[in-house]
């Protein structure tokens, strides 16, 4: 008997443990709790690196900023238009060259201060500063003199084209006419800072300054910064001097940067978010099966596409370029690898881009594709050095090489070999073209067709193809121009098919984004740029 | 014992210098940098963002700089978050996984000395084998299966505790077993061996034919002698396991500093990268510093030199 004693003491503290667990039986969920508060919870994908919305690119701090700062005009919750924000209504010139912003009277700084003309003055003139360095700054380039501002070419602020007429009255004087301007400004490169308190903590110009600590922090939107602990939450709370203030029902709103997706889906199953920021690729059948209820596919403004270095041979020939590009099945890797509900992409432009939808198509052409290539000199891929296709580390991304891969060489005959870096030297590789087929994607800006087709003018830094076209630079060029919305749009279906015949990149799909939500959040609208302005939404549970 | 401790610290400087310079030249080898990202940005904007961090400086230069600063305890801003400093990062962090170390740490010895001792006193017993099966289990059974288990079982199927956080004591559980165990299970093994070596020494019969009682041979004399393995497995353990742990903290959301570890080189956040790397080396020394002269303690037969 003796001999057991040990292992009996050890279970019986084991069991001693798990029982004193268990009395403690099924609690509260999070979401439970948060819901008679009001508190929305929601998970927001990493740590945000900054909350200066004039410091910062990612979609996560865009997330957080929505709910600390108002610009002149914000998005409708449904469908994103522009909608009056600080400024109560505008006028246009008919040239539509000169906006004029009437500002509310009743617009405040979370500290109790009039948010005024002057401060969005001071605020963009913040934005240009060269010293500053906002990567973002170029969102401000329709405004007449604003680029010139940026690179130093004139120091005259009064030159560039922001004017206060009075306290309540803004004057933008833009470049051209630009059709797209007031969802431009409902970017967070828009939103007033306050300038005081700025002012307090540093330089104004200068990186570095630590204004944005809770405490500190003074923005204009219906929330206000209340806790921010660096890789857990951040805490935003109903803001009492908020000018629509009685139209915002939430209280709180906790924004969690969970990394891991998996993670973060786990969190949601427990009950402790009310909203994911994605959701991970394996879990999608368990959901389409278990809980449609919860899982949302929403369109997004985003194209999944491999760029072409197009300066190398053999895919400086445009018949090879073209032959690759239509042997995708397309149709196949969104139902069979993605699976996520994603559009096939037959071109850039995700559809209906502002009202553009594109009709040239890439279409899959086997007979076609094979032609071609024999043309360029390589029948059934005879004589063609093997193709190195570059993507970052990632499982979706290799899936897909994969997938592609199979696809060359069952069709075409082509050998490709696949080549995964880390993110940052992928970033290299592309930016110095030392790649030959790489993974590329965009996500819209704005919600306007330009936001892709504006990216592959030459020498513009986001084209890493090294491809150029005076005629394609031409079309951008008079598109910026035009007033006439339908004309314009005609611009952007010359120039996209130009590109397509090009083939600079090949476009592979339609990005969509999936989330899981609680049923009980209310006012929170599919959008594709996945902006939910955060004074409509609210948390019904059911009563049952 | 004194001398011995002051010349180890003096010794600490060099090393110091040494992982810092390599860390410095090192992480600038890696291709891309801190400013490298999707959306291009213009070049101009591109140069200030380097100047204001001193980066188009000569390398040298900015290396004098850095070392400056680091004489000083600063180890520069974090070139991903900007608004903190490294320095601040740290302590804000490091608290957080000091505190997971220490439950994990206490599960590690308390579940790994028991199991080992135990199966020491009953070599070849069901005991013994049934123990150290577990332990085997729990050294193959990597971290990032055991966490989510531990979650499906616990958070999402019963529903005691949360799947992730680290609000309250109830989020502490989890972590802290999915932390412990793994060393547990080393510390079992490293136990069981050293007790078995101890146990067939002559003086533990000498003890015993002296009349001495089971318990007070095993505490007393036993226990000393045979713990030395695991003495100087703890050292870099406990550096290893209060610094946190990159998965644990990933699967757990918990804001340690073991993320940092990793995600400051996905970053190129030079300085972030620096600065948990010295953190980190400072307490691997620190704590075999503590290891050694534990061990002198533990080990008659060893002396200061």
């Amino acid at each position: 008997m003796r001999r057991n004693r040990p292992a009996a003491r050890w279970c019986g503290l084991f069991l001693f443990l798990v029982l004193s667990l268990a009395g403690c039986s099924r609690r509260e969920t999070r979401v439970e709790i948060a819901d008679r508060e009001q508190v929305l919870l929601k998970g927001n994908g990493t740590e945000p690196q900054e909350l200066d919305p004039y410091l910062v690119t990612g979609v996560p701090e865009d997330q957080i900023l929505l709910s600390l700062f108002e610009g002149l005009v914000t998005e409708d919750p449904v469908d994103l238009h522009p909608v009056p924000g600080v400024a109560k209504s505008w006028d246009v010139s008919s040239d539509g060259k000169i906006y004029t912003f009437h500002l509310r009277e009743n617009a405040k700084w979370s500290n109790g201060d009039p948010v005024t003309a002057r401060d969005f003055l001071e605020s963009y003139k913040r934005m240009l500063t060269p010293s500053l360095a906002a990567e973002y700054s170029y969102m401000h380039f329709v405004v007449k003199n604003a680029e010139a501002y940026n690179q130093g070419k004139i120091t005259d602020f009064s030159q560039v084209g922001y004017q206060v007429l009075d306290d309540q009255t803004l004057q933008i004087t833009l470049e051209n006419s630009t059709p797209y301007f007031l969802s431009l400004a409902t970017h967070m490169s828009w939103y007033p800072v306050h300038l005081p308190t700025i002012r307090k903590y540093g330089d104004p110009y200068l990186r570095g300054n630590k204004w944005t600590r809770p405490g500190r922090f003074v923005g204009n939107g219906a929330f206000l910064l209340s806790k921010w602990r660096v890789n857990d939450v951040i805490v935003v709370k109903k803001s009492p001097s908020y000018w629509d203030r009685d139209r915002v029902r939430l209280n709180e709103i906790h924004f969690m940067p969970i990394e891991s997706d998996d993670t973060e889906e786990r969190a949601f199953r427990a009950g402790q978010l009310h909203v994911t920021q994605t959701l991970p690729l394996t879990k999608m059948d368990l959901y389409r099966k278990n809980y449609p209820n919860l899982l949302h596919i929403d369109p997004f403004l985003g194209s999944y596409f491999y760029d072409i270095n197009v300066t190398k041979p053999p895919l400086n020939d445009k018949r090879v370029r073209r032959a690759l590009a239509l042997s995708i099945d397309r149709e196949s890797i969104v139902n069979n690898v993605t699976r996520g509900g994603q559009l096939p992409a037959f071109y850039l432009t995700p559809p209906g881009t502002a009202g553009y939808t594109c009709r040239t198509l890439l279409h899959e052409d086997l007979a076609e594709a094979k032609r071609l290539l024999a043309e360029a000199g390589y029948p059934d891929g005879k004589g063609l050095p093997p193709i190195e296709l570059l993507y970052n580390t990632l499982e979706s991304h290799r899936i897909i090489a994969e997938t592609i891969q199979q696809m060359w060489k069952k069709s075409l005959g082509i050998d490709v070999q696949l080549v995964n870096q880390e993110w940052k030297v992928y970033l290299d590789s592309q930016r110095t073209l030392n790649y030959q087929v790489s993974r590329a994607s965009w996500i819209g800006d704005y919600n306007d067709p330009n936001t892709f087709l504006d990216m592959w003018t030459t020498g513009n830094g986001n084209n890493r193809t090294g491809w150029s076209n005076p005629e394609y630079d031409r079309l951008i060029a008079e598109a910026a121009r035009i007033t006439d919305l339908k004309q314009r749009l005609e611009v952007f279906q010359k120039a996209e098919a130009l590109l397509l015949d090009e083939v600079p990149m090949i476009p592979i799909y339609f990005y969509t984004l999936t989330t899981a939500q609680r049923p009980e959040l209310k006012g929170w609208y599919p959008t594709i740029l996945d902006h939910h302005p955060y004074k409509y939404v609210y948390l019904e549970p059911n009563k049952n | 014992m004194f001398r011995f401790i002051a010349k180890r610290f003096l010794e600490m400087i060099p090393v110091l210098f040494i992982i810092a310079t390599i860390t410095f030249f090192m992480v600038r080898l890696a291709p891309g940098g801190p400013f490298t990202t999707e959306k291009s940005i213009p070049p101009e904007i591109q140069k200030k963002l380097e100047a204001f961090y001193g980066l188009n400086r000569p390398l040298f230069q900015q290396y004098l700089d850095y070392m400056g600063n680091l004489l000083k305890g600063d180890l520069g801003p974090s070139f991903k978050y900007a608004t903190w400093s490294v320095n601040e990062l740290i302590w804000s962090a490091f608290p957080v996984s000091l505190e997971l170390g220490c439950y994990g740490l206490a599960i590690a010895l308390i579940l790994g000395l028991g199991a080992g001792v135990v199966a020491s006193l009953r070599q070849n017993s069901a005991l013994d084998h049934i123990s150290m099966s577990l332990a085997m289990v729990g050294i193959c059974v990597p971290t990032f299966v055991l966490g989510p288990l531990l979650i499906l079982m616990f958070g999402l199927g019963l529903g005691w505790v949360n799947a992730s956080g680290w609000d309250s004591w109830r989020d502490r559980i989890l972590p802290s077993l999915t932390l412990g165990f793994f060393y547990a299970a080393y510390i079992a093994r490293l136990a069981r061996g050293g007790m078995l070596e101890i146990l067939n020494q002559e003086f533990i019969r000498t003890a015993r034919a002296k009349g001495a009682s089971r318990q007070r041979v095993i505490l007393k004399h036993a226990l000393k002698g045979g713990l030395l393995p695991v003495v100087s497995f703890l050292g870099p353990a406990v550096a290893d396991i209060i610094t946190g742990s990159f998965v644990v903290e990933t699967i757990f959301q918990v804001p340690g500093l073991g993320r940092f570890f990793v995600t400051a080189a996905f970053n190129r956040d030079y300085t972030m990268v620096i600065g948990t790397v010295l953190f980190y080396a400072v307490l691997i020394i620190l704590l075999n510093l503590v290891v050694d002269v534990v061990q002198v303690w533990l080990n008659p037969r060893l002396r200061f030199e």
